[in-house]
């Protein structure tokens, strides 16, 4: 079975939701909707305090091509057009509505029927999606609009939609592959014809034969599409990774894209959300999210309107557990911790994921003992260990000769040191650091673009 | 006997051809370097430091003697007194820099801004404020981990373990700007030095609008602009919810401090003014009009 050739490891599944069908959260009483959601400049608001607004409707609205669209997620008043506290602390701008039943928007069908039949120009296709403001949905939130517009001279060769979610607990891909696999195979072929593209492969990790099965069965029905089962190892569901799992392609170390090896990757979430803007004419503004941990008394998968409260869906789970714990926006791998669970849901987040007990606690570190464990699990080929070093010492020159800037985050190094040493978390500041100053750098030397 | 002749002779005429080669190289690729240099250096005070902007003594003592005009030219460490002496000896003049020293702007003391989580991460505020807003409410304020006290070279900063806060040691502080740059929250300023060390700043940098201060700490500025008002030198500008002191312009009456709500503004060295102020016959004069206004309604309420 295929996966992707060096690195990786095998954390715990804990898919402890994966059996769960996707329940519908009940409405919130307000939304808060940030103005950044997605990579790129942070959306110019288009409401002001006091108007009544449709589920639907556009409320925000994306600063140049590099941002996205945003719409009400319920209908009722815009409160406030101000700054809000974020997930992690930090003051942020956003749209905040108070709901008052749920009216929608005109021209958005909101029925269960499956209209398969698209016959828009890729040009068309391109301009729905970016009016309804879709981002990649697996936690990237880069907008999709973006990745659809293929640079001169590129040409696309492979659409690999991404179905891996390799990272432990969350199952909100899975369950959107299972209950809605009909629609986002007819979502995989508008993005296939958008770029003008003949094949298509979906990732799946094989610890989900329901969902390959039942894809591999929906897509006999649609020429070109290939189910492509790999072997279970993290971080898969990284772009670059699933390139090599899927095509044996490597993609070169930035400032190279997955472009340049043919291929353009999307979540299999984002794929439905294509579905549903392109044929249904409905904006994203709701969105399937794991409430799942150990400590919880229901994990679930729920579907829920962008600006929900993210404690509202913990309650949902069955409340906050006693005693340490950690919320995390994401999967444990990847996530980012929680500090204000009265934050919102926002496009990227995939789940929810509260760590108790024992696991919510770092274990405290002790001496690197050169086992180079980090060194055989880097899916980037990297040296974490030495990385660390450098970025701890202040050695930015090496840690860039280093391919510091490879580095995708992904935390196997930091979860397979037998030392419990915090390798990523000085790597990222590392990495952050060394492409501050290439940025600079460039802005110094050349004229800006 | 003989072996040994012809191991010394050998050795002895490759060291004497060795040092030929030497001697002819040094000449012909002699570099001409004013030996002022090596002076100036000696005057610097050798600790390598990078306040100047250059990346060691050696550095700021090149440019002092190769530039004509040295008032850009300044060794924080040495100070005013040092770079008078460098200039006498080159026959320029000195430039002209008020002696400064660090001061940290945040008041969030441990029982002043409780924590509302923990972090168990790398206990660096560099990596902890790329993270998030830290392990109190507020985001602005001090997370505490010392990256300032490991970047100084002169030992003068530490935290105290009662407040959770950076601490300068005005004597052994430079002013090099070690501390401004690796405050990843940019809360070390470097302010002027009043003689006796003392000094009126604000000690909060929350942009914050009062009620979120108030929830967050209660030693935060709240912008409520009242010190603004009061400050007789048009020293204070509030911008973003956040009053600041202009160092040059502020000449230490402390009116404001008593003005303020939070106590966000700290006075060091300094008593303060009395609460209830009275004209005294030393002050009357100085402040006449603003002072009778202020004792008028006093009056009228006893």
């Amino acid at each position: 079975m295929k996966t992707f050739p060096i690195g990786g490891i095998h954390p715990s599944d804990n898919k402890l939701s994966a059996g769960r069908a996707v329940e519908e959260m009940a409405l919130p009483d307000t939304v808060t909707l940030p103005l950044a959601q997605h990579i790129g400049a942070p959306a110019i608001p288009r409401v002001a305090k006091g108007d009544r607004v449709l589920a639907g409707q556009l409320v925000a609205e994306g600063a140049g091509f590099m941002s996205a669209n945003i719409h009400a997620s319920v209908s009722g008043t815009v409160t406030a057009v101000d700054a809000i506290v974020n997930a992690q602390g930090l003051s942020q701008k956003a749209i905040v509505i108070r709901r008052e039943g749920d009216e929608w928007a005109e021209g958005i069908d909101r029925s269960d029927a499956v209209v398969r039949e698209c016959d828009l120009a890729p040009a068309e296709i391109v301009a729905r999606i970016r009016e309804a403001g879709i981002v990649g949905m697996g936690g990237a939130t880069f907008p999709t609009h973006v990745k659809l517009a293929v640079p001169p001279g590129k040409r696309v060769e492979y659409l690999i939609i991404n179905g891996v979610e390799c990272e432990p607990y969350l199952t909100s891909d899975h369950r959107v592959m299972l209950e809605r696999g009909e629609e986002l195979l007819v979502g995989v072929a508008i993005l296939r014809k958008a770029l003008g593209v003949d094949r298509a492969w979906i990732g799946i990790e094989n610890n989900k034969p329901d969902a390959v099965a039942r894809l591999a069965e929906l897509a006999e029905r649609h020429a070109g599409i290939e189910i492509v089962p790999l072997r279970v190892k993290y971080p898969q569901g990284g772009e670059k990774q699933l390139i090599a799992a899927v095509t044996g392609r490597e993609v070169p170390p930035p400032p190279a894209l997955p472009i340049d090896v043919g291929a353009v990757v999307c979540n299999a979430s984002t794929a439905l959300a294509v579905y549903e803007a392109v044929q249904k004419r409905k904006p994203l503004v709701e969105r399937v999210v794991t409430v799942t941990g150990k400590g919880l008394r229901e994990p679930k998968n729920l579907r829920v309107r962008l600006g929900t409260p993210v404690s509202a869906l913990i309650e949902a789970a069955g409340g906050m557990p006693e005693g340490d714990v950690k919320a995390i926006n994401g999967g444990p791998m990847m996530g980012r911790a929680v500090v204000r669970p009265e934050a919102p849901v926002t496009k990227g987040c995939s789940g929810i994921t509260i760590l108790s007990g024992a696991d919510a606690v770092r274990r405290e570190a002790s001496a690197c003992i050169k086992c180079a464990r980090c060194v055989a699990v880097c899916p980037m080929g990297l040296e974490p260990y030495l990385l660390s070093k450098r970025s701890r010492r202040k050695e930015w020159d090496i840690a860039e000769a280093n391919d510091i800037t490879s580095c995708i985050e992904c935390g196997c190094c930091q979860a397979t040191c037998p030392g419990y040493l915090p390798l990523l978390d000085w790597i990222r500041i590392g990495k952050q650091t060394v492409m501050g100053r290439i940025r600079a750098r460039a802005t110094a030397n050349g004229p800006k673009k | 006997m003989e072996t040994l002749l012809i191991t010394v002779l050998t050795l002895c005429s490759l060291g004497v051809l060795a040092a030929l080669v030497l001697f002819f190289v040094a000449r012909r690729f002699r570099v001409e370097e004013d030996p002022r240099i090596d002076e100036v250096e000696r005057m610097l005070p050798g600790a390598n430091c990078g306040g100047c902007g250059f990346a060691g003594c050696r550095g700021l003592a090149d440019a002092l003697v190769g530039r004509d005009d040295i008032a850009g030219l300044y060794c924080p460490v040495g100070g005013a007194e040092c770079m008078k002496r460098v200039a006498a000896y080159l026959g320029k003049s000195a430039p002209e820099v008020e002696a400064q020293t660090a001061t940290v702007r945040c008041g969030g003391t441990c029982a002043k801004r409780p924590h509302t989580n923990r972090f168990d991460g790398v206990r660096s505020c560099a990596v902890a404020s790329a993270l998030y807003a830290g392990e109190t409410a507020c985001a602005y304020g001090c997370l505490g981990y010392g990256d300032c006290v490991e970047v100084c070279a002169f030992d003068a900063l530490r935290i105290d373990p009662e407040t959770g806060l950076p601490v300068v040691d005005p004597e052994r502080c430079t002013a090099c700007g070690a501390c401004v740059k690796a405050c990843p929250r940019r809360i070390i300023e470097l302010r002027k030095r009043w003689p006796r060390e003392r000094a009126v700043y604000v000690a909060c940098m929350s942009h914050d609008r009062g009620a979120a201060v108030m929830k967050a700490c209660k030693a935060g500025c709240i912008g409520c602009g009242k010190c603004v008002k009061v400050c007789p030198f048009d020293a204070i500008v509030l911008e973003n919810n956040l009053a600041y002191i202009d160092p040059l312009r502020c000449k230490l009456c402390r009116k404001c401090v008593n003005e303020c709500p939070t106590g966000a503004i700290r006075l060091v060295n300094m008593e303060p003014l009395p609460r209830d102020p009275r004209p005294t016959p030393g002050e009357a004069p100085v402040r006449a009009p603003g002072g009778e206004g202020a004792a008028a309604p006093d009056a009228g309420k006893a």
